[in-house]
C-alpha cells in the first residue's frame, strides 16, 4: 500500500535535515502505529507523504499503490487515495464546514472520473456519519474548524475520513486532547473504516490509543530513522520504561 | 482661496464641453449653482489630499478617453431571474423600449429630463441639495459636475412597502460614451424599497444618487457595477438618514482601469442605521485595474449605527484604494460606528492603501476601525488541496470567504445568492 524506502527530507529554508533514512512499509489491511519523542521527525514524515511545501527531499522514494507520489500536487495525493488527519488542523474563517466537506468529496471523485454525489445524497451521508461521532449539525454548519474545541477538531478530521473513504490513512496525534469518550467516537470511527483494502499509520504517544485500534506493526522513530520495528508488545515497553533503553539499543 | 490658473483651466475646458440643458426656471437655477459651485472649487487634480491614491485626470478630461467594450460571452447578466422594475440607459440615455412601464403600486417614478422640465416637483428640494450638503467639509466637484450637467436618471418617491426592486440597467454600446446621469429618491415615512443597479454604463460615468431617508424609512441598495474592463467611473451616493430609519448598500465591482465610489452619508436622526460594502475584485493582467472606495459618514443623531465593510482581492499590479471616515459631531452619544477595510493580494504586484479615520467628538460612543493587508492563508490552501481540493478551486473557495463579510451585508437571500452567482463566474474565467 504504502512503501517508503531510504526517505531523506530536509527543511527547504534552513536545509537542516529532519529525515535521514526512513524506510517503512505499511500493507494492505494493517495498522501501523509509530511512536517517538518530540521532534523526532513523526510530523515531519506525514506532512512530506501529502505534499506539504516547505520540505526538500534529497534522497529515496514514496510510493502509494506502487505510484510514486512524492512528485504529485497534494491534490492528487488525495485523489491517489492518500489522507492525512492533521496533528494541529486548520481553521478557514467564511468556509462552511458542510461546503468543504462537499468539494472536497466531489474534487475528489472528479479527479478520479466518477459522478459527482447529489444534493441529496451528500446531506444523507454527512448526517449518518456526523451521528456516529456524535458531531451536531449546528457544529457542521460552522465555518472549518473555527470555534472548535480540540477535541471537536479531531473528531471532524476522522468525519472528513469517513467521508473521504481514503485507501491510506495517516492519523497524527489524533488521539492528543481527546477525553476519554471521544477518544472511544473517534477509534470505533477508525476501526469501522479498517478492512482489507485499506493501509493505517497511527502517529501516537499512547499507549491508550492502541488499547482501542489494535496495531499489527509497531514503529519507534528517533532523530528522523526508524530505529526499531515490533509488534504491540513495543508499545507497551514504551509506555512502560520511555524511549531510554531503545535509544540506547540503537547506537 | 483663488484657485491655482490650471486648475481653473481645466475646469473652464471641461465645463466648455459640455451643453447647458434648458428646462424649468428652478432647475435653470440648479444647474448654475452646480456650475458656481464647482467653480469655486476647481476640478480635482493628483495633488488634491482626497486624490492622492486616485489620479483623477481621466475623470476630469475634456472627453472620455476610448473604451472597448467587453463580450459577456455566454455568462448569465446579473439579477436575470429577479422579478424587477426594469429601467434601461443605453449610454446614459433612457431607453423606453427596453424599459417596463415606469408605474409600481407604492412608487412614483419619472424621468429627471421629464422633472426638469415641470415647473413645480417635489424632487426640486432634493436636487443637488443632498450634493450640496455633502460638499462639507470635503468637496466633491465631480459632483457638483454632475448636478451641472445631468439630463437624465430616475427621480423616484416611494410611499409605501414596494413589492419588487427597482432595476437601472446600465448598458455600454459606444466606445466613446460619456455619461451623467443623477437620480433623486425619497423614501417616505415607513415605507421600504430596494434599488438595483447594474452595467458600466458608459465608456466614462459620472453618476450621483441623492437618497433622502424619512423617518423609520428603509432603503436597499445592491449594485454590481458591470464587468468593463476599459471604462471609467465616478460615482456618488448622497444619502440623508433621518430618525430610526435604515440605509444598506452594496457594491459589487469587477475589472475597471478606473473606478471611484463615493459614499457620503448624514445620520441625522437618533436610532438610524447606515450600512455601506462592496466587495471589488480587479486583475490587472491585460488591462489595469485600479478601485476606490471613498466613504464618509457623519453621526448626528444618538443611538444610531453606521457599518462599513469593503473588501477587494487584486491581482497581476491592481490597485485598490480606501479612504473612510467617521464623523461622531457632539450631540451624537450612544454611536456604534464600524469600520473596516481588507485587501487580499493574490500575488506581490499588487498594492492596497487605506486612509480610515475616525473623528470623534461625543464622549459616550463605540468606533473601531481596522484595515488589513494579507495574502492567501497557505496552511489553509494547504489543507483544502490535502483533502483533494485543486489549488485554483482552493483559492477561490477562500477569495469568497474573505469576501463573506462584505457579501453578508446583503439581506436578501436571492440577491445575496445572485451576487454570489457573479462572483462565481468572474472567478471561472481565471481558473487554470
Ligand atoms: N518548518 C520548520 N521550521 C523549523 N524547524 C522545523 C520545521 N518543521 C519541523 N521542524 C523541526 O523538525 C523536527 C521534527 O519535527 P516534527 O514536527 O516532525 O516532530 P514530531 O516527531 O512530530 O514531534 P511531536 O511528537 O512533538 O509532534 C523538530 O526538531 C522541529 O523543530
Ligand atoms: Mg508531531
Amino acid at each position: 500500500m504504502l512503501e517508503i524506502k531510504n526517505l531523506h527530507v530536509e527543511l527547504e529554508e534552513e536545509g537542516k535535515q529532519i529525515l535521514k533514512g526512513v524506510d517503512l512499509t505499511v500493507e494492505a489491511g494493517k495498522v501501523h502505529a509509530i511512536m517517538g519523542p518530540n521532534g523526532s521527525g513523526k510530523s515531519t514524515l506525514s506532512y512530506v507523504l501529502s505534499g506539504r511545501d516547505g520540505y526538500r527531499v534529497t534522497d529515496g522514494s514514496a510510493s502509494l499503490l506502487g505510484e510514486d507520489i512524492l512528485e504529485m500536487e497534494p491534490e492528487a495525493r488525495a485523489a491517489a487515495g492518500l489522507f492525512l488527519a492533521f496533528q494541529y488542523p486548520v481553521e478557514i474563517p467564511g468556509v462552511g464546514n458542510m461546503t468543504f466537506l462537499r468539494t472536497a468529496l466531489n474534487a475528489q471523485r472528479k479527479l478520479r472520473g466518477e459522478d459527482e454525489v447529489s444534493a441529496a445524497d451528500f446531506l444523507k451521508l454527512v448526517r449518518e456519519k456526523a451521528k456516529t461521532l456524535k458531531i451536531d449539525a449546528e457544529m457542521l454548519k460552522r465555518p472549518v474548524n473555527v470555534g472548535f474545541s480540540g477535541g471537536e477538531k479531531k473528531r471532524n478530521e476522522i468525519l472528513q475520513m469517513a467521508m473521504l473513504e481514503p485507501k491510506m490513512c495517516i492519523l497524527d496525534e489524533t488521539d492528543s486532547g481527546l477525553d476519554v469518550d471521544a477518544m472511544k467516537l473517534v477509534s470505533d470511527g477508525v476501526n469501522a473504516l479498517r478492512d482489507a483494502g485499506r493501509g493505517f499509520l497511527v502517529i501516537t504517544h499512547y499507549q491508550r490509543l492502541l488499547d482501542h485500534i489494535k496495531p499489527d506493526v509497531v514503529h519507534i522513530m528517533s532523530d528522523g530513522r526508524i530505529i526499531k520495528t515490533g509488534g504491540p508488545e513495543l508499545a507497551l515497553e514504551v509506555e512502560k520504561n520511555g524511549y531510554a533503553d531503545l535509544l540506547a539499543e540503537a547506537v | 482661496m483663488a484657485l491655482a490658473q490650471a486648475r481653473i483651466d481645466l475646469t473652464e475646458t471641461r465645463i466648455a464641453a459640455y451643453d447647458l440643458p434648458e428646462g424649468a426656471t428652478w432647475a435653470n437655477e440648479a444647474r448654475h449653482t452646480a456650475l458656481t459651485r464647482l467653480r469655486a472649487m476647481g476640478l480635482p487634480t493628483a495633488r488634491d489630499e482626497y486624490w492622492k491614491y486616485t489620479n483623477p485626470a481621466e475623470l476630469t478630461a475634456p472627453t472620455a478617453p476610448e473604451a472597448a467594450l467587453f463580450d459577456m460571452g455566454t455568462d448569465r447578466a446579473v439579477f436575470t431571474d429577479i422579478d424587477r422594475l426594469k429601467i434601461v440607459f443605453v449610454d446614459g440615455v433612457f431607453d423606453p423600449d427596453q424599459s417596463d412601464d415606469l408605474s409600481l403600486e407604492g412608487l412614483e417614478i419619472a424621468r429627471l429630463s421629464a422633472v426638469m422640465k415641470t415647473d413645480i416637483h417635489w424632487a426640486m428640494e432634493l436636487y443637488g441639495h443632498l450634493e450640496t450638503h455633502g460638499q462639507d467639509p470635503v468637496a466633491r466637484p465631480l459632483a457638483a459636475l454632475n448636478t451641472g450637467f445631468a439630463t437624465d436618471g430616475v427621480v423616484i418617491r416611494a410611499t409605501g412597502k414596494v413589492s419588487k426592486p427597482v432595476s437601472l440597467i446600465y448598458l455600454h454600446q459606444s466606445e466613446t460614451s460619456d455619461a451623467v446621469l443623477h437620480h433623486v429618491i425619497r423614501v417616505e415615512e415607513g415605507a421600504e424599497m430596494t434599488l438595483l443597479e447594474q452595467g458600466p454604463a458608459a465608456a466614462r460615468f459620472n453618476s450621483v444618487t441623492e437618497v433622502d431617508l424619512a423617518p423609520t424609512a428603509r432603503f436597499h441598495h445592491i449594485r454590481a457595477q458591470g464587468r468593463d474592463h476599459a471604462r471609467r467611473a465616478v460615482t456618488h451616493s448622497f444619502v440623508r438618514v433621518a430618525e430610526a430609519a435604515h440605509y444598506k448598500s452594496f457594491t459589487l465591482t469587477c475589472n475597471g482601469v478606473l473606478i471611484r465610489n463615493e459614499h457620503v452619508i448624514d445620520i441625522v436622526g437618533d436610532n438610524a442605521v447606515a450600512h455601506v460594502a462592496g466587495a471589488a475584485l480587479g486583475d490587472g493582467k491585460r488591462v489595469e485595474f485600479h478601485h476606490d472606495d471613498t466613504v464618509f459618514v457623519t453621526h448626528r443623531g444618538e443611538d444610531c449605527e453606521s457599518r462599513q465593510v469593503f473588501k477587494k482581492v487584486l491581482r497581476n499590479g491592481a490597485f485598490g484604494v480606501f479612504q473612510g471616515k467617521i464623523l461622531v459631531t457632539p450631540g451624537a452619544q450612544k454611536t456604534d460606528g464600524y469600520q473596516i477595510s481588507q485587501a487580499l493580494l493574490l500575488d506581490e504586484d499588487s498594492t492596497f492603501l487605506a486612509k480610515p479615520e475616525l473623528e470623534i467628538y461625543a464622549d459616550d460612543v463605540k468606533c473601531s476601525h481596522g484595515s488589513t493587508t494579507g495574502a492567501i492563508d497557505e496552511e489553509a490552501l494547504f489543507y483544502l488541496r490535502s483533502r483533494g481540493v485543486d489549488h485554483s478551486t482552493a483559492t477561490d473557495l477562500l477569495v469568497l470567504a474573505f469576501l463573506a463579510e462584505a457579501i453578508d451585508e446583503i439581506q436578501d437571500e436571492m440577491l445575496r445568492a445572485d451576487i454570489l452567482a457573479q462572483l462565481d463566474l468572474w472567478l471561472a474565467r481565471r481558473r487554470d
